[in-house]
């Protein structure tokens, strides 16, 4: 089978009048259907460029992006974008928030309506739905944005380090909150992150890239070996440390010879 | 301990009141010392009453241009040009604000024309407006408009450009065009700042229109102004001054009545 995207031989460059900045050399990695991908990379290494360029934003300099065999063009399916912050409309309340983008591919009808309502009961926001914004906690904003993000059934989903937003302990329930609903859902997800714990905590496949211009420096595959795994159960596996470890190292194996010391969290 | 923390609140509390009945009672006060020093400087002989009026005999003006010349009439002529240029600069400055952000290239070319027209006198082109259009209500409604338009495209337009980039990538990741991006991202984001340009434009209107009844009109209250300093009626002069100031004073509550209102909605 065809997997669900494929990225072959991508580069990408910035241009300014400064001259022209590489941001993506030869990127190459697949994401199978209902996989949880984790890209992790130093900051400012051209990671959220990739999801730019996956969701039809950017358009790369040489390489091709497929959906299911097709060019990413030719493809009709719908790819969902979680950004940085939640970017949740002051002016607007959380349940017309949530479904500005149904409103904006004209899909509002009665059984998107209904979807959104389950999901906003589901998800303990059914009493904010006519709250503003700003009257809801970072983790509440957070899963708001992603009810909205999930209301156009989106078949691969994209995440732009969604929790650097928010503080440290709210960032630690909020992803496993949100790793726990995607898997329910079976979401296939693309999550970048400089977070080397959150990506092995919520990944099945950890692709490392290097610094500007960045390459694919290896894929890691996680397997924590314990049932019913989520997020925080992750943390607390015994493989945690050793994955933890390989991708340090791997991010840092040209730059310093610094030792990762047990405790340092990222 | 909790009695305590309440009759704090209330100290609070009735301090903040009686600072505001404070301020409203100075203002009032200075209203009314003024009316009266006004009164017996010319009682007293202090000023000339021929030249300074003084609150009695501008009653009593006012009594009577309402009975033997029409007033009211004149006030009506003002304001009602007041408001039609008014509403004409709204939809001028949103149009054009909205086509300057629809073609940035052609609003990096109207810049500096806009500049130049934001600064120069309009009392400048009054009496060029009254050649070419005629001295008639609609040259004084463009007059108007000219002192009030330029200035609020500018600010509205530099709101337009500071919504936030990352907002308007929201409404591209969620599938929707630049025309999305205007009417859910843009116009609602900048709608404070067309409120605040409002509360500047009405009293420019104003004083766009007085300066049009100056040169080119046979009623309001400009024309009156101008009329009775040729034949020295310093009474009527000094009414039709004070009218304005209620008129300028009412308008602008008026807007701000619409800025509450759009704000309580929210």
């Amino acid at each position: 089978m065809e997997p669900l995207l494929e990225l072959k031989n991508i580069c990408f460059s910035y241009h300014s009048m400064e001259g022209e900045t590489k941001a993506l050399t030869d990127i190459n990695f697949t994401v199978e259907e209902g996989d949880f991908v984790a890209v992790v990379g130093p900051s400012g290494c051209g990671k959220s460029t990739i999801l730019n360029l996956i969701s039809g934003l950017l358009e790369p300099g040489s390489g091709s992006i497929f959906i299911n065999g097709k060019p990413l063009k030719q493809s009709d399916i719908n790819i969902g974008y979680m950004l940085q912050k939640d970017h949740l409309f002051e002016w607007r309340t959380i349940y017309r928030n949530v479904i500005l983008g149904l409103e904006i591919q004209n899909k509002l009808n009665d059984e998107t309506k209904a979807k959104v309502d389950e999901m906003l009961n589901t998800y303990g926001l059914d009493e904010f739905r006519d709250a503003r914004p700003s009257q809801l906690s970072g983790g509440m904003r957070q899963r708001a944005a992603l009810i909205r993000t999930l209301a156009l059934e989106p078949a691969l989903l994209l995440l732009d380090e969604p929790f650097s937003a928010l503080d440290y302990q709210t960032r630690l329930s909020v992803a496993d909150d949100i790793g726990q609903i995607l898997k329910a859902q079976k979401k296939t997800a693309l999550l970048v992150t400089h977070d080397i714990s959150e990506a092995i905590s919520m990944a099945d496949h950890v692709v490392v890239l290097s610094s500007r211009p960045a390459v694919v420096k290896s894929i890691v595959t996680i397997d924590m070996g314990i049932k019913n795994r989520t997020p925080m159960s992750s943390r607390n596996a015994p493989a945690f440390k050793n994955y933890f470890n390989t991708i340090w190292k791997e991010l840092n194996n040209h730059e310093s010879k610094d030792v990762y010391h047990p405790g340092s969290i990222s | 301990m909790k009695a305590k923390t309440c009759t704090t609140q209330e100290a609070y509390l009735k301090k903040q009141l009686s600072r505001k009945y404070q301020v409203r009672f100075f203002r009032v006060f200075l209203l009314l010392a003024f009316i009266l020093l006004w009164q017996c400087a010319s009682d007293f002989g202090w000023i000339d009453s021929f030249i300074f009026s003084s609150p009695v005999k501008v009653i009593k003006t006012f009594y009577d241009m309402v009975r033997e010349h029409n007033l009211f009439l004149h006030i009506g002529v003002t304001l009602a040009e007041t408001l039609v240029s008014f509403a004409l600069t709204i939809i001028f400055t949103v149009v054009t604000a909205v086509c300057l952000w629809l073609f940035p290239r052609f609003a990096e070319v109207m810049e500096p024309y806009l500049v130049v027209l934001n600064s120069l006198p309009k009392s400048a082109l009054a009496p060029l407006l009254i050649v070419w259009l005629g001295a008639n209500m609609k040259t004084i409604i463009i007059a108007g408009m000219s002192v009030a338009v330029f200035g609020s495209i500018i600010s509205l337009f530099q709101g337009f450009q500071e919504v936030s980039q990352e907002k308007m990538k929201l409404i591209y990741t969620l599938g929707g065009g630049r025309y999305k991006v205007l009417t859910k991202v843009v116009l609602p984001a900048s709608t404070p700042y067309l409120l605040s340009a409002l509360k500047v434009d009405i009293g420019l209107c104003l004083v766009g229109v007085i300066i049009g009844e100056f040169i080119g009109a046979r009623q309001g209250l400009g024309y009156l102004i101008i009329y009775s300093s040729q034949v020295f009626k310093l009474d009527w002069l000094i009414l039709s001054i004070i009218i304005l100031c209620i008129i300028a004073m009412i308008l602008y509550q008026g807007v701000c009545l619409i800025e509450k209102w759009y704000y309580n909605k929210k």
